[in-house]
């Protein structure tokens, strides 16, 4: 893992999740500019896998390689079922789903590094 | 069986519990994938901590999905899950504490859930709340 890059994309997720949590507190259901927001954010997460895969091609070996590979794949699902869930019901709740969801991006960033760095679990 | 009337109780996925369950699902598959990856590359080193951390991923699991249901048997389940839970984090808290020995890493459950910033303690205290304020209280049906 690039170390500088994981900390930019952690910290545009935690942005994205501050703007969904101000929505939501001014009574706002999920908008587009903020849903535009998540799908960049997703955007950021595919270029994240694919720097990962051409290091692991490379040679570089993380701590574990399957718990590596499993927060590589979580990483991607998070934002699109949290968006499906929080759709299916627009209301302020829905954009405290969003925010939720994107708050879980920067953990699976900070395990991920840690398992890349020889964390085993 | 009709649909439910919209001035009916709130459904226990509806509105706050919509994060409830969003917040649920993420503990669910975090819990449930770690006590997966322990049981399967070190369980030998120590059993008991982690046949603990599979349990409570099965709650977590049991409590996600029952409050995503709607109906009086699903909001039962969640209800008996959440006090379950409740239950599970104050007793291993608790014992991880007293005797730190018996707990060599971290599950979900030890120090009250202090590796997961505490939300393993909060969380059903809310399901807890949340279940009261959508109750099925009025006459049946």
């Amino acid at each position: 893992m690039i170390t500088e890059y994981a900390v930019a994309l952690a910290l545009c997720s935690l942005a994205v999740a501050t703007w969904s949590f101000v929505q939501a507190a001014r009574n706002r259901p999920p908008a587009r500019p903020l849903l535009i927001g998540l799908a960049a954010i997703e955007v950021l997460l595919l270029v994240q896998v694919v720097i990962s895969v051409v290091l692991l091609v490379g040679g570089q070996r993380p701590g574990s390689m399957v718990t590596f590979l499993a927060y590589l794949v979580g990483s991607l699902l998070v934002l699109p079922i949290g968006t499906a869930w929080a759709l299916a019901e627009r209301s302020r709740s829905s954009t405290v789903v969003l925010g939720v969801a994107c708050v879980t991006v920067p953990v699976l960033i900070l395990r991920m590094s840690e398992v890349w760095g020889g964390a085993g679990a | 069986m009709e649909q439910v009337p919209d001035d009916a109780k709130p459904a226990t996925a509806s509105g706050p519990g919509r994060v409830l369950v969003a917040v649920y699902a993420i503990f669910a598959v975090a819990a449930t994938s770690r006590a997966a990856v322990q049981i399967a590359t070190r369980f030998h080193e120590a059993p008991v901590p982690y046949l603990l951390s599979a349990f409570a991923a099965v709650v977590y699991l049991l409590a996600t999905l029952a409050l995503a249901r709607a109906g009086r048997a699903w909001w039962s389940v969640a209800l008996v899950a959440c006090s379950f839970e409740l239950a599970g984090v104050l007793v291993v808290g608790t014992l991880s504490v007293v005797d730190p020995a018996a707990f060599p890493d971290a599950a979900v459950w030890s120090d009250y859930g202090r590796g997961y910033l505490f939300i393993p303690l909060v969380l059903p205290v809310l399901g807890l709340l949340w279940l009261r304020r959508t109750a099925p209280t009025r006459a049946p049906r």
